[in-house]
């Protein structure tokens, strides 16, 4: 069997509303095995939109279209069930949850994706040895750990907690939502290398940003330009560049067709 | 004045000669005062300031008769209780009355007198004469009258100078009784200077009926004394529960309260801390859990009355189902009190689009150099965390557990005696934990 070709996720006349608003529109996108898809355009396009329908998230209302997940209706999943099967989607803006602690948050995370996989759940023990290492390679202070979850965090704390989890749950299908906001140039790198970290023929990334930069770390293998609730566009790497140079409106406008 | 009023003067003849200490002079003035007071005011309605909130009627409507002293037979305390046998010092009541074949006989302490109430007015009342009604006020409406009518027996602890009880003194009160049983409750506690001890109140219920827990303590800080002051309220589910906690401070004590509210149908407690001396500090924790048609009323008042002294209050609520929990809290900075430090911070969790919290800060400051800040807030479950757990593949119900537990956490984390966190932390696990949470709390408390 060809893993690399294996398909993880196709969405196919997606429409979203928000209170009746239509925010998404017929998208349609199919991600493989292996690869990274960047996700770029104009705020308020409907980027994170798309990215916490696929997390599951019920303020958004999905009108019309499929997605499949693994071959399974990712619509018809819960949240919870979505994160299990391997989807993770590291938030633009992470929830600061007071009282809970990050390393109780993170290990209740992992237990219940490892029993949904039919694995023994993790003792504190173990749990902390897995974690310290992840945590050095994300670079981050250990007393993170021991605060409650994202509470007081700096904005690059947050980023890069979002990828901590990831690392520890290690998902198949990873959405990125602006993750290098707000990160000075260190942290880019060590957030990307955390990334880089995890592409494997097996796992697929869908990597939302504004900026080019952070494709100079993390290379893409498809761009897509999101506008007004479409995708616009869609090309490789050279795309990014491209909107980097003459920025969103030329496609707005309409300039040269949809591939 | 209604018939319920006379018919409980009646009940007061009746047993007025059966009181502990019904032949001192100064008792007998006290209860002629409390009489008088008793028969003009009565029982305060929802039109009385401080009670608008909460409707006395279903108490009213009913009549309580004190409980009968109990039979051998009937003293019993809970199996497998929550102390386990961590707690020494113990003082067990039944239905109100102290029974001291009940209590472990605990190392003798020096300069510590432990006793029960009714035997001190048998015994030694000149020990009491300035001190019991010292802090009621018996013209506040509410039930300090009644209970002063009707107290027969609770603790008494008093601590020499310097004192230090390094074990926490538990007092058990436990119901027995009928749907009509009064039980009332008289603690004393005085405190001398530089004293130091824990004092656990703690009432539980052995059936559930629907009797009325009427309990008054008075707590008499001197110089330099630091008392740590539990109440946890677990009576039966229609139960009354009545008390008030009115505590003085003088210079440089330090109060700490934790008053921790369960069980009951109608639940009302009045805590009320005078800070009568420079560099007094109070701290007034409080979590109240209910469920189903409950209601409980915590009424908070502290008075500035000196200059540099500071209060803290924390109370939370968590609010099931169709119940109610009222905070009021007021403060008052008198005009001599400068430099008065007083932050009170009430949060209330509602679980169900049926429950109310009434959340009130009063603040009334006579003084200008002052820090004061309040802050009230009445919220649901974080919906926005709530995804976030499940987003990561946390069921939902786990979720909104721990968001529930984290939400208490504030309260449990000030809680130092380890029973009693072990005991909050199960009835919180009762209530909202499954089995992944419970061994996050366990983990996290049990440092
Ligand atoms: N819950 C909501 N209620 C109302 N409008 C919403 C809601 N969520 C999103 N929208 C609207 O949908 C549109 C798309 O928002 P979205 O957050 O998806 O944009 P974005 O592409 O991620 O923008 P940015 O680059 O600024 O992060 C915006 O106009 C936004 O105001
Ligand atoms: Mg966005």
């Amino acid at each position: 069997m060809n893993t690399a070709a294996r398909e993880m996720l196709a969405i196919s006349g997606l429409q979203v509303a928000v209170e009746g608003k239509i925010i998404l529109n017929s998208i349609d996108l199919k991600v493989r095995a292996g690869e990274l898809h960047a996700i770029m355009g104009p705020n308020g396009s409907g980027k994170s939109t798309f990215a916490q329908v696929l997390a599951g998230r019920e303020t958004y209302e999905v009108l019309q279209g499929s997605a499949h997940f693994l071959d399974q209706d990712l619509l018809d999943l819960s949240p919870e069930e979505r994160a299990r099967l391997g989807l993770f989607l590291a938030f633009q803006y992470p929830v600061e949850i007071p009282g809970v602690s990050n390393i109780y948050f993170l290990k209740t995370a992992l237990n219940a994706v490892r029993r949904h996989q039919g694995l023994d759940e993790l003792d504190a023990m173990d749990f902390i040895s897995l974690v310290r290492g992840k945590l050095a390679a994300m670079q981050m202070n250990e007393d993170l750990l021991y605060r409650s979850v994202n509470e007081g965090f700096s904005g690059g704390e947050k980023k890069r907690n979002e990828i901590l989890q990831m690392m520890v749950l290690e998902p198949v299908l990873t959405i990125l939502d602006e993750t290098d906001s707000g990160l000075d140039i260190d942290a880019l790198k060590v957030v990307a290398d955390g990334v880089n970290s995890m592409r494997s023929p097996e796992r697929a990334f869908i990597v939302v940003t504004h900026y080019q930069r952070l494709l100079n770390y993390i290379e893409p293998d498809y761009v897509h330009v999101l506008s007004a609730g479409r995708i616009a566009r869609s090309g490789g790497p050279e795309l990014a560049i491209e909107l980097e140079q003459r920025g969103y409106g030329w496609i707005e406008q309409g300039e040269g067709a949809v591939q | 004045m209604t018939a319920g009023h006379a018919s409980y003067a009646e009940d007061f003849r009746t047993v007025q000669a059966t009181l502990p200490g019904a032949g001192v002079p100064w008792l007998q003035q006290l209860r002629t005062n409390a009489m008088e007071s008793f028969l003009d005011s009565g029982f305060p309605t929802t039109r009385t300031e401080d009670w608008k909130y909460t409707d006395l009627r279903s108490l009213t409507r009913r009549h309580y008769r004190p409980a009968a002293r109990p039979q051998p037979a009937n003293c019993a305390v809970p199996a497998d209780p929550w102390w386990q046998d961590e707690l020494q010092h113990r003082l067990v009541f039944i239905d109100g009355y102290f029974v001291p074949e009940l209590c472990p006989p605990g190392p003798l302490l020096s300069g510590v007198t432990l006793t029960g109430l009714a035997r001190v007015l048998e015994e030694q009342p000149d020990l009491l004469e300035h001190r019991l009604g010292r802090n009621t006020d018996l013209e506040q409406p509410g039930f300090n009258a009644f209970n002063t009518l009707f107290m027969r027996d609770g603790a008494y602890i008093s601590l020499g100078d310097g004192a230090v009880l390094d074990q926490p003194v538990h007092l058990l009160f436990v119901s027995t009784g009928t749907d009509a049983s009064l039980r009332p409750v008289r603690n004393i506690i005085v405190a001398g200077p530089d004293s130091h001890a824990t004092v656990i109140e703690s009432y539980v219920a052995l059936n559930d009926a629907a009797g009325l827990t009427s309990a008054v303590t008075e707590i008499s800080l001197e110089t330099g004394a630091h008392i740590e002051h539990y109440k946890l309220e677990e009576e039966s589910a229609s139960a009354s529960h009545i008390a008030g906690i009115y505590v003085t401070q003088d210079r440089d004590s330090r109060f700490d309260s934790h008053n921790i509210a369960l069980g009951g149908q109608l639940v009302r407690n009045d805590l009320q801390v005078a800070l009568n001396g420079p560099g007094a500090a109070t701290t007034l924790n409080g979590l109240t859990v209910t469920r189903g048609r409950q209601h409980v009323d915590n009424h908070t008042r502290v008075d500035h009355n000196e200059p540099q002294a500071r209060s803290d209050e924390w109370y939370r609520g968590i609010l099931d189902d169709r119940s109610r929990a009222v905070f009021n809290g007021r403060i008052v900075v008198h005009p001599d009190a400068q430099q008065t430090v007083s932050h009170q911070h009430n949060h209330n969790l509602l679980l169900s689009g049926d429950a109310e919290a009434d959340a009130k800060p009063q603040l009334e400051i006579h003084a200008n150099d002052v820090q004061c800040t309040h802050g009230c807030t009445v919220g649901q479950l974080d919906e926005e965390a709530l995804f976030y757990f499940r987003s990561r593949g946390v069921d939902a119900t786990t979720a909104r557990n721990f968001l529930v537990y984290a939400f208490a956490a504030d309260v449990l984390e000030r809680i130092r005696i380890r029973p009693v966190r072990r005991m909050l932390e199960r009835r919180l696990a009762g209530r909202f934990m499954e089995t992944e949470a419970l061994d996050f709390l366990r983990d996290r408390l049990s440092g």
